[in-house]
């Protein structure tokens, strides 16, 4: 009897030190004095870590980290007839290529985050309709709010939100913070 | 015999260069597309649908050059990420046509966005001549 709570508190260590390690990633690093290296400081979101995803995905546009959306927007992108109609453009993935990159996203969702940003965007679409696009997400258009057009739409070199490393020069390491942020054309904001 | 020799080297050469583009992934292609029924592919053709204009069910006309440019050892741009699509030409781009089911992946989104249909077996096998001749 005594032997198998000791296995179930042993269990339950070993969960408790799982689900933590993801949090304590930020702090950890920090502590550890590599802080000031952009390696780990104020990365908002996991960066893609798999070739694949990166090499589909970003063959067309930014490989927008899994974790800038939720499970339940991805369940809706990442299917056959989603990607027939990608946004307008045809997008079709053979059978395992779609199910292997699809595992790999939903497994990185932003609710399946304890990253900064990841843990915003799943607050942000806990209620209502699933977002299809990471520009639609109500933290996303707060974040972008005060920028005026001219720098965003009217500029030549951005035309849209959808081109994060248009601005955010560190995106592709997950890295959306504002002093990494440059805006073409406009030196100064 | 040593002629006999020399000019099988020699026959070996000019069709080694006459198909400096070919890969197993393009001989691949050509024999799937044979076997479709295809044959006798046309560089010719696979130009002039290169720039052959259809017009998508909201009327925007599109071509193979609305993305990709009509010099194929020039870079493209994607029309709606404006993501820059590297030259189409396998003398400035080694890494074109030889990943045979990276090409079919292409035909196949391509083709349906830009004609709204997939392209046939005669039609692929002419632009993939075409494509592959470009210096």
């Amino acid at each position: 009897m005594q032997k198998s709570y000791k296995l179930v508190a042993l269990l339950a260590g070993a969960l408790f030190l799982n689900s933590g390690s993801a949090m304590a990633e930020e702090g950890f690093w920090s502590w550890l004095g590599t802080g000031t290296i952009d390696g780990w400081r104020g990365v908002g979101v996991v960066p893609v870590d798999s070739k694949q995803y990166k090499d589909e995905c970003g063959s067309c546009h930014f490989a927008y980290q899994p974790g800038l959306l939720p499970t339940k927007s991805w369940e809706k992108l990442l299917t056959a007839e989603g990607l027939h109609d990608h946004f307008g453009e045809v997008a079709d993935l053979d059978k395992d290529t779609l199910q292997t990159l699809r595992d790999y996203v939903l497994n990185n969702a932003a609710d399946k985050s304890m990253h900064k940003i990841a843990k915003k965007i799943t607050i942000a679409t806990e209620d209502g309709e699933a977002p299809l696009r990471i520009t639609e997400v109500r933290y996303i258009k707060r974040k972008h709010n005060d920028i005026p057009a001219k720098m965003v739409k009217d500029n030549k070199d951005v035309k849209s939100l959808s081109y994060c490393n248009a601005c955010h020069t560190k995106a592709e390491k997950g890295i959306f913070k504002e002093d990494t942020v440059s805006i073409p054309n406009y030196p100064d904001y | 015999m040593k002629n006999l020799y020399t000019l099988m080297a020699l026959i070996g050469a000019l069709f080694m260069a006459a198909n400096a583009a070919a890969t197993p992934a393009t001989d691949a292609e050509f024999a799937q597309f044979k076997s479709a029924g295809a044959a006798n592919f046309s560089a010719e053709h696979g130009k002039q649908n290169w720039s052959k204009e259809v017009a998508s069910k909201d009327g925007e006309k599109r071509s193979c050059t609305t993305c990709h440019d009509a010099d194929l050892t020039k870079p493209g741009k994607h029309n709606t990420t404006k993501k820059v699509i590297e030259p189409m030409a396998p003398g400035v781009n080694n890494e074109r046509y030889t990943d045979q089911k990276k090409i079919e992946k292409w035909f196949k989104r391509n083709c349906e966005w830009t004609w709204g249909r997939e392209c046939t077996a005669q039609e692929k096998g002419d632009f993939l001549k075409f494509l592959m001749g470009a210096k």
